[in-house]
């Protein structure tokens, strides 16, 4: 047992993570386009076509998926954040900050793709909708806790103050969802319910449960990816970076 | 406790004594909710109707504006880091400062807006209901704004990044805070509103001030 927790806590250490995280991110990589090639296989060909929609509800294969990952990611960078105040590790605070970027990405690419959507379907590039304006919030929060880790010089005060602001967010998500939503349904605003919408194909739902995988994947390739640049800039003076192959030429 | 009370009568009299910082803030605050009506026109029926959001985001701003002020003097001399080493918790002088911030940027915008409000045809019943809503409603401001001010105490650009954290925590106030207003005056109830204000506000004083503890003691390491 505490064999075990020796070895997690060895790769909370940045010059063990470095070449595991290495290790791992072609294979993530290569699980991505592996299930984003078959995702979009099935959403592109097998899946039918809605008769209420047309072809231009194919556009959720690539929406959902975003909107899921970007909350996802956030709260996954709130866990990390949370490790890294309890535990003090310097590693956590690297991984919020690899996340962040991509999850705000995800966020901008399901608002984008939701407008596209949108047009065709309800006549109008946006809709002040519960789930578009709580959607529009969470890719604010984003950019808050991105600009204020950038905006401060010593990378561990970034991390520790980054942290923070994630976790007051994490705490914020379900409150501005939920006050979001009253004040959609008080307002009454023609916005059309997806919840009523009918029981989805299974093609169509393996379509964007592959999507999902395949932008989990890569979420979590490119987040590792990123650490590694991450770790490199902040442990560049260290003898174990200087010591590197790829540092050696 | 003491030293609870005597932060707030200490920053209380600071800002006695720089009344043009908090005077600075009520009249940005007439100001912005005057503009509307020059931007939109004079149309009484459609001021009426806007009334409510344009008070509150204005009293968002205004209160926004002078978060900088919360730690930023104390920090330059070092005031804070006495604090933070006294035996008294960090927290509660953080609390106390929370409450002078309201009681000199949150209150005296509760007192200014049915005033403002009169400008924009509401009824006195509505005034009345827009007074509670931010009776309710401001402190949330201070006690978010707080954590905001700890974590960019001392940055480059402080002020605008400040705006971007603190603002999208703020949707939930200014949600059910222009919400009570607007139910109002479609003759709805108000209790559900305000109620959900006041549970904002006492998540905010239970969770806010240590939150803002412990964005000062990184500030300050």
């Amino acid at each position: 047992m505490s064999q075990r927790f020796i070895n997690w806590f060895k790769f909370a250490s940045p010059a063990s993570f470095y070449p595991l995280a290495g290790k791992a991110w072609p294979w993530f990589a290569a699980l991505a386009t592996a299930f984003c090639a078959a995702g979009l296989w099935i959403s592109f060909f097998v899946a039918p076509t809605d008769f209420q929609q047309g072809e231009g509800y194919r556009i959720i294969f690539i929406h959902v998926p975003a909107s899921w990952m970007s909350m996802f990611i956030y709260c996954v960078m709130a866990f990390w954040a949370a490790i890294g105040i309890t535990f003090n590790t310097r590693l956590s605070g690297m991984m919020s900050s690899a996340l962040a970027p991509t999850g705000a990405l995800f966020a901008f690419i399901s608002l984008w793709t939701g407008a596209l959507w949108g047009k065709p379907m309800w006549g109008a590039w946006w809709v002040w909708d519960a789930r578009l304006t709580s959607e529009l919030i969470l890719f604010f929060l984003y950019i808050g806790y991105i600009a204020l880790t950038a905006a401060i010089d010593d990378p561990r005060r970034a991390d520790k103050a980054g942290a923070i602001v994630a976790l007051v967010g994490v705490v914020n998500v379900p409150i501005i969802y939920f006050s979001v939503k009253w004040w959609n349904t008080l307002h009454q605003g023609a916005s059309v319910s997806l919840t009523k919408a009918p029981t989805m194909a299974t093609t169509m739902l393996w379509g964007m449960l592959l999507m999902a995988l395949a932008f989990w994947m890569y979420s979590i390739a490119i987040a590792l990816y990123r650490v590694r640049a991450i770790i490199l800039e902040r442990e560049r003076h260290t003898t174990w970076v200087a010591e590197l192959p790829e540092m050696q030429r | 406790m003491s030293a609870f009370f005597a932060i707030v009568r200490r920053d209380l009299l600071l800002a006695a004594r720089r009344k043009s910082e908090v005077f600075t803030a009520l009249f940005f605050f007439m100001i912005v909710v005057s503009l509307f009506p020059l931007g939109i026109g004079p149309e009484t029926a459609l001021l009426r109707r806007i009334a409510p959001g344009v008070l509150w985001v204005a009293a968002l701003l205004a209160a926004m504006l002078s978060l900088n002020r919360l730690f930023a003097a104390d920090h330059a001399d070092g005031t804070l880091e006495q604090m933070a080493l006294s035996p008294t918790p960090l927290a509660l002088l953080v609390a106390g400062k929370t409450l002078a911030h309201w009681l000199t940027a949150g209150l005296p915008l509760v007192l200014l807006a049915p005033v403002l409000g009169i400008q924009f045809d509401l009824s006195a019943r509505s005034l009345g209901i827009l007074m509670l809503s931010l009776l309710l409603g401001t402190p949330i401001l201070s006690l978010i704004g707080a954590i905001g001010a700890a974590l960019t105490l001392g940055l480059r650009g402080g002020g605008v990044l400040l705006s971007l954290l603190v603002l999208p925590l703020y949707i939930p106030a200014l949600i059910f805070g222009a919400g009570a207003v607007e139910a109002d005056m479609a003759g709805l109830g108000v209790g559900g509103h305000l109620s959900l204000l006041g549970a904002l506000l006492a998540l905010g004083v239970f969770f806010a001030p240590w939150a803002a503890t412990a964005a000062l003691r990184i500030a300050l390491e």
